[in-house]
């Protein structure tokens, strides 16, 4: 959820700057971010299940196999 | 049109400060979608009407309910905002606040200098059609690509899940990987679970 | 003939070689043959060259030999060169025909000893570094004899290894010998660098033309020169090492330690002896050592029980003598007493070694008795030599050679009637000692009855250093003359109120007075001894005396126990400390590196988000 207030936080930054200087590409970027964010958030999500589904827990410190 | 910007970059910045500190997901979440509202009416002001389109439809309308299917998928419930209670205490949120104010800072400083006005002029979805379908275009395709593979491995990562029951193996013996030798995909899956 | 030098220290040094090679597989006779027959040859050889030399002196009195350049750096080009004149050829004649007799009793001496073959080779080493040092022409080279025979005293005083205290000794011979001779290693650079040659001849000369009488140079040359004589001739302070030394073998005490080794000392001086009449600090330092020397070592001499002990002590003491008169000026004297000391020191120990062997190893002469009757050749040999070293008036070489000494420290330009003085006194405990021990070991009871006996090839040297050592004396006029080629004449201040005849005469009396006194205390009556020692301030005397007067408390707590503690205390080496430290700081750093390796999400989150911000923060200040 972090993940998508930073990034929407950037796709903010790219439309003001295109807002500013009255061009289109602040768009054209917003929409390259959004298009990321959903693939990132359907893999990420995926990803999600398949932890929940080992460790039967979402704390991040379970995660700790590369530990050493 | 300058207050409306003002209200709704408030309504943004406090939405989200309320998400971060719920002890509840689906709480949190939909305080990120009212989040995601405000930043798309700031868009509107802003004369981006399409990115505030976009952002209405896709983020909040798309992505925000894939999440909440995730979160009533795997039912955490109770149990979850008892833990988040026991882990988001006071002395947790220092250093990431440390870390955000810098940044804040930084960002603050590099944003100095002349204020220009709140343009007027609205860019027109045609423009930015016409952006995309020119300079932008590998743009297009390379985001396409992108949403083909995120489709991929999101099936991918999910299809196993659900198919075969896990297999306890002893990865010691030799029967054990007698068993999962030869298909290595599997061999990753059906190790044997560390169990929490 | 004279051509012929280089052959006497080489016939040594050959068969030594030889012996280390192949002795094991050798039988005894060979080897005998090989050890003492090399050092026979070297004797022949040094006769005939004496005999050459004395007939037809060459030119300058003196004869050089050079067999190859040693070393070649720069200005610095010491060679392996002989260097024969009346001082050298004296020393070497000593040398090779005491140190024969020696070996030839030795033959005997040593046949029932498993090392055989190695205590020849360490002999026959010994006498070619030697006469590597007699012979050298220049410092260095001397230097390397005297290294070599510092060498072969530690080897021979430890030659029986397997018993840990002759280590002991060997070690305390060589740690002590070298400080003396680090002293002369400084003297050597300080001489390089300041004369710019090590050759003698020239050292003398262009010491004489470039430094003044009592320049700093000079004296501090000198001074350090004497160190390492005093280290190398067991002379105050450096004394402690000779008694200790009696744990070798008897051939060895008499050969190194009595006859030859230790007065490698008075050659050096005598060698040198330009530089000390350059430095007149330290030729009075010379005499003054000789004469504490002298004095220290005879009462010692006059407490121990060791039969080889007292012999050790003597030894000291008559080198303090031969100190005596090279501190004074009186080279001759010196070198005449070096002669007649070394046949008749060399005559005791190899009767005491005789007598040892006799009585089953018994080393204490309060356990021997009545030898006179048992060992009559033993007897008379040693009652000769006892007599040569006390200094029985007109009968023995000893008398004639220790009372020019004792006449020139009156006479002498360098002379003082202290010194006079003390070695009178020396002259009458060395009466009193050598009489302790004759009446103790041949006369009164027997107390250990004789279980071995011996034959000719033990009681042969004897005989023949009995005769020398009386006949010696004789020869005191040609003697002095043939060495005025080498050594300056001795400069007498004009004796007031003495003459030579009186101090004989006052020697004389002293002889009679303490034959007297050991008579009294040793053989009629000796009860009388036990009473003396029994009496308290006798009882402290006694154990001070016997302990050489302290010397070895004295350097145990002011060098060995420090060094001792410095050695625990760095028992875990602050040196490596440093590097033990690099080590550990690196580990250090490994465990904390890689406890950030936690696995943790969250850890690795906070990670980048920290880097970012500090990435940013540094684009910004740029």
């Amino acid at each position: 959820m972090s993940l998508e207030v930073m990034l929407n936080a950037a796709g903010l930054a790219f439309v003001v700057g295109g807002s500013r200087w009255h061009q289109a590409d602040g768009q054209v970027m917003f929409l390259f971010i959004l298009t990321m964010a959903a693939a990132e958030v359907a893999v990420g999500l995926a990803l999600v299940l398949r932890i929940y589904h080992r460790f039967k827990s979402l704390d991040a410190d379970v995660l700790s196999g590369m530990r050493g | 049109m300058e207050p409306a910007f003002y209200i709704a970059g408030g309504v943004a910045v406090l939405a989200t400060l309320l998400m971060l500190t719920r002890l509840n997901v689906v709480h949190a979440l939909l305080y990120l979608i009212v989040s995601l509202l405000g930043v798309g009416v700031v868009f509107f002001v802003l004369g981006a009407p399409f990115a505030a389109a976009l952002e209405a439809i896709v983020y909040a309308g798309a992505i925000m309910v894939l999440f909440l299917f995730v979160v009533m998928m795997l039912n955490i419930g109770a149990h979850a905002a008892e833990t988040e209670k026991q882990w988001l205490t006071r002395g947790v949120w220092t250093g990431p606040g440390v870390l955000a104010g810098i940044l804040l800072i930084e960002v603050a400083y590099l944003g100095r200098g002349s204020y220009a006005a709140l343009g007027t002029a609205a860019i027109a979805p045609k423009e930015v059609g016409i952006a995309l379908f020119g300079p932008y275009l590998i743009g297009v395709e390379l985001a396409s690509m992108l949403l083909l593979a995120g489709l991929v491995g999101a099936y991918h990562l999910g299809f196993h899940e659900a198919e075969k029951p896990e297999i306890q193996h002893d990865t010691d013996t030799h029967e054990g990987r007698a068993d999962t030798g030869g298909d290595l995909v599997l061999a990753g899956t059906d190790r044997s679970a560390r169990t929490p | 003939m004279l051509s012929w030098l280089w052959l006497i220290p080489a016939l040594p040094f050959a068969s030594a070689a030889v012996l280390m090679l192949f002795g094991a597989r050798l039988p005894r006779r060979a080897t005998a043959a090989v050890g003492v027959g090399s050092v026979g040859l070297s004797a022949l050889v040094t006769i005939l060259v004496a005999f050459s030399f004395w007939s037809a002196p060459p030119a300058g009195d003196s004869y050089t030999q050079v067999l190859w350049t040693w070393i070649r750096v720069a200005v610095f080009e010491p060679q392996i060169g002989l260097y024969l004149d009346a001082l050298s050829l004296v020393m070497i004649l000593v040398v090779t025909c005491v140190g024969f007799l020696i070996h030839f009793y030795s033959a005997e001496f040593m046949m029932e000893d498993p090392g055989y073959s190695r205590f020849f080779a360490y002999m026959n080493l010994f006498v070619a570094s030697m006469i590597t040092l007699l012979l050298g022409n220049n410092l260095l080279l001397l230097l390397l004899g005297w290294e070599g025979v510092g060498l072969c005293s530690y080897l021979l005083i430890g030659f029986w290894y397997r018993d840990p205290e002759n280590g002991l000794a060997a070690r305390k011979a060589f740690i002590v010998t070298r400080v003396g001779d680090s002293a002369m290693m400084l003297a050597l650079f300080l001489l390089f660098s300041g004369l710019g040659t090590l050759q003698i001849r020239d050292l003398m000369e262009r010491a004489s033309q470039q430094w003044p009488s009592g320049s700093t140079y000079a004296v501090a040359a000198a001074f350090l020169l004497l160190g390492g004589a005093v280290g190398k001739s067991a002379q105050l302070p450096l004394q402690v090492w000779l008694p200790d030394a009696m744990a070798g073998p008897t051939p060895t005490s008499a050969l190194i330690h009595a006859a030859t080794m230790v007065t490698a000392g008075v050659y050096l001086i005598a060698r040198t002896h330009v530089l000390f009449s350059l430095a007149p600090a330290a030729q009075t330092a010379v005499a003054v050592v000789g004469a504490a020397t002298l004095l220290l070592a005879g009462f010692s001499a006059l407490t121990q029980h060791d039969i080889k002990r007292i012999l050790a002590y003597s030894t000291v003491s008559q080198i303090g003598y031969m100190f005596l008169a090279l501190g004074v000026g009186a080279w001759q004297a010196a070198l005449f007493h070096f002669l007649t000391h070394a046949f008749f020191k060399a005559l005791l120990f190899l009767g005491a070694g005789v007598i040892i062997k006799s009585l089953h190893e018994e080393h204490s002469i309060f356990r021997m008795g009545g030898l006179r009757r048992e060992m009559p050749v033993v007897f008379w040999t040693f009652l000769i030599g006892g007599c040569a070293l006390a200094g029985l008036p007109f009968l023995t070489a000893g008398f004639f050679s220790k009372d020019l000494i004792i006449w020139e420290t009156w006479a002498a330009q360098g002379g003082h009637p202290a010194l006079w003085i003390a070695g009178m006194a020396g002259a009458l405990l060395t009466a009193l000692y050598t009489f302790r021990l004759i009446f103790r070991v041949f006369f009164g009871p027997v107390e250990t009855p004789v279980t071995n006996r011996f034959g000719y090839a033990m009681h042969a040297p004897l005989v023949i250093l009995a005769f020398l050592a009386v006949v010696a004396g004789y020869i005191k006029e040609p003697f002095l003359t043939f060495l005025h080629s080498a050594l300056p004449a001795t400069i007498d201040a004009g004796a007031g109120g003495l003459t030579e005849t009186g101090s004989e005469a006052v020697a004389g009396a002293l002889f009679v007075i303490g034959v007297y006194f050991a008579y009294l205390f040793h053989l009629r009556n000796r009860s009388l001894a036990d009473a003396l020692t029994a009496s308290p301030v006798g009882r402290a005397l006694h154990q001070w005396w016997f302990a050489g007067w302290g010397f070895d408390w004295i350097y145990d707590k002011a060098f060995v126990q420090p060094f001792v503690w410095m050695a625990n205390a760095n028992k875990s080496d602050f040196v490596d400390a440093f590097y033990t430290g690099v080590a550990r700081l690196t580990e250090w750093f490994y465990r904390e590196l890689s406890s950030t390796q936690t696995g943790r999400v969250r850890w690795y989150v906070t990670g980048m988000a920290a880097g970012a911000v500090l990435f940013i923060a540094m684009v910004l200040a740029l």
